[in-house]
């Protein structure tokens, strides 16, 4: 169990990265939400803002949820690629608080933008400070508030910061379109130090058409 | 295509749930059937069974498509004394995966079937003696007009949803193609677009043995005891198919039938208790089904290829109109999951609305009719959503 002295990185409140991401999608557009959990944000893209979405989730259970809500959604393992879905199916694809858990971010990241023109993705950020603190002060391996996991059973199994992030999208020619650390729950759209103080960060990519 | 005999216990009472077959004749002349092969026919005799209660603008129908040897007798009991109810009971009925206090549901006998109706076995009306292998050659396109042209005779003009696993999903897919108007929803269980190579394979050995049979007699049969030995066989090697490793390891092992110890004998025929089990299937089989009816649906099934007159399987589902819902199982091996998956991606590739999820179940081919609760979990919101859509 997570110890209350250890720091916890604050979980971007859910309600905040949904209207994050539903603030940079555009009316009408076909969405795939990857890792939809029950379809609450795919409820919501639909209702208000009239688009086509659609579901990738692992669950059984929250593919029934999805069904339920009169949505689609199909059953299918992120880390095994988006291999049914075809080429240029969507005009935005969505990744929340999970890239960090799949086996293959850069291979995720490159087929969402393979099926989809723009890609959201909400990734946790491990370059805070109070992260950096707990490794450097304690020799502890940081617990999230939203995942609560000591390191053995973590489904966390990747650590990056808003700079490795940067770096990464750099060398697969993905541009970054808009970054937004996100701090005690609040999205900004420029900080100081983002890569200290962001809690986590959300970002738009698209393509780059020089590179790739 | 069950290889499941449930023996439901005799002593439930099932009186509110007895059903009738009830026949029609469909395509009199001179409004004979076109068959694909540009045959004619008519007129055919339908079979057919419905639950429930159709409501006042009919909206409330949906419609069963059976496996390759299944019948219209899907649900309810023909009498209190009925020892087996219909062969997707678990499914079908009151308060159930599909409801019939809610939905208006109809199963029919396909075409060139042997369960009432018309097929090899009929007479023809203008030679006066059986088809036999006279009869015009079948395929799933022509199976499907003939359910679409009962829906009609039934006056409804839109079905809820079409449902089916196997044969009955390719039925399913065929329909949302034909007639995309007739149906708003599709649920395709444990099926595929086209019938694998190794799914011909299989039909192949079973046409082979009911052909090599002596009382085949070129299928003209009727008068004796026809090719039984063959068409047992046949079920034999087809029901391995409906299995899975797994489940026959669960249920037989390596079981004998009537010893704990090996008879050493090559007089003994059934050593094993699987020996006994696939042996008591052929035998049943024989009794329910007509040689003639198994070659025409099966070599129906070898044919079904959903994009056959389309430049790709996309442009065939480009055709459709329904929402769809695609299951298929771990263990399915005659109809595997990347079938389902193949489709699926054909589906999101013309934008259509598909839900798609591979369950887990030990039982093979035949987990669609075994395995109910998962399944009536996945259909029952899946119906209910698309019947709130469309109702005023």
């Amino acid at each position: 169990m997570p110890n209350s002295n250890r720091y916890q990185m604050p979980d971007p409140s859910i309600q905040l990265t949904d209207e994050l991401i539903m603030h940079h999608i555009d009316r009408n557009s076909r969405v795939i939400d990857l890792g939809c959990g029950d379809g609450r944000l795919m409820q919501r893209l639909h209702d208000e803002m009239g688009c086509e979405v659609m579901g990738v989730e692992v669950e059984q259970s929250n593919i029934v949820a999805i069904i339920q809500r009169g949505l689609p959604a199909i059953a299918a393992d992120l880390n095994e690629g988006l291999v049914d879905i075809p080429n240029d199916s969507f005009d935005f694809a969505v990744l929340s608080q999970t890239l960090q858990q799949v086996r293959n971010p850069k291979r995720l990241l490159l087929e969402m933008l393979r099926v989809a023109r723009r890609a959201l993705v909400v990734v946790p950020n491990f370059g805070h400070w109070r992260v950096r603190m707990e490794v450097l002060r304690r020799g502890r391996t940081p617990i999230t508030q939203a995942l609560p996991y000591e390191w053995y059973e973590t489904p966390n199994v990747h650590f990056m910061s808003m700079r490795d992030f940067r770096d990464l999208m750099d060398g697969i020619g993905l541009r970054i379109v808009k970054e937004s650390p996100i701090i005690k729950g609040r999205s900004v759209d420029q900080l100081w130090g983002s890569n200290l103080r962001a809690d986590s960060a959300f970002y738009l990519l698209e393509r780059d058409p020089g590179k790739g | 295509m069950s290889a499941q005999d449930t023996d439901q216990d005799s002593s439930n009472d099932r009186s509110d749930e007895i059903v009738q077959t009830q026949y029609v004749d469909l395509f009199q002349p001179p409004h004979l059937l076109t068959f694909a092969s540009g045959e004619t026919l008519g007129p055919v005799r339908v079979a057919y069974e419905t639950y429930g209660v159709l409501n006042k603008d009919a909206s409330n129908a949906i419609f069963i498509c059976h496996a390759l040897t299944g019948d219209a007798h899907a649900a309810g009991v023909h009498s209190t004394s009925d020892r087996k109810p219909g062969w997707w009971d678990g499914f079908i009925g009151p308060g159930k995966g599909i409801d019939t206090n809610k939905y208006f549901v109809i199963c029919a006998n396909v075409l060139g079937g042997c369960q009432g109706t018309t097929g090899p076995g009929c007479v023809n009306p203008v030679t006066g003696s059986r088809f036999c292998l006279n009869f015009p050659f079948l395929t799933v396109r022509d199976v499907v007009t003939v359910h679409s042209e009962l829906v009609r005779h039934l006056g409804i003009k839109q079905l809820l949803a079409v449902v089916g696993g196997s044969l009955g999903g390719m039925q399913v897919l065929e329909w949302a193609i034909l007639f995309p108007d007739q149906l708003k929803a599709a649920v395709v269980l444990a099926s595929a677009p086209k019938l694998s190579a190794q799914g011909i394979a299989f039909n192949a050995v079973g046409r082979r043995a009911i052909y090599a049979d002596p009382g085949f007699a070129n299928g003209d049969y009727y008068d004796s005891e026809g090719p039984r030995y063959g068409l047992a066989l046949a079920r034999m090697v087809a029901h391995i198919t409906y299995l899975s490793e797994d489940s026959i390891e669960l249920k037989f092992g390596r079981r004998l039938q009537d010893s704990d110890r090996f008879a050493y004998s090559m007089q003994k025929e059934t050593e094993f208790q699987i020996e006994s089990y696939l042996h008591y299937q052929g035998k049943r089989f024989v009794q329910r089904f007509d040689a003639n009816s198994y070659l025409y649906l099966t070599r129906m099934m070898d044919y079904f290829d959903l994009s056959e007159g389309f430049p790709s399987l996309e442009a065939a589902l480009a055709q459709t109109k329904a929402r769809f819902l695609v299951a298929s199982y771990d263990t399915d091996w005659l109809f595997p999951t990347s079938q389902s998956r193949e489709l699926v991606s054909a589906l999101l590739h013309v934008r259509r609305h598909v839900s798609f999820i591979e369950l887990r179940c030990p039982f093979g081919h035949d987990s669609f009719l075994i395995d109910i609760d998962p399944l009536a979990a996945l259909v029952s919101p899946f119906l209910e959503r698309t019947f709130e859509s469309t109702s005023p």
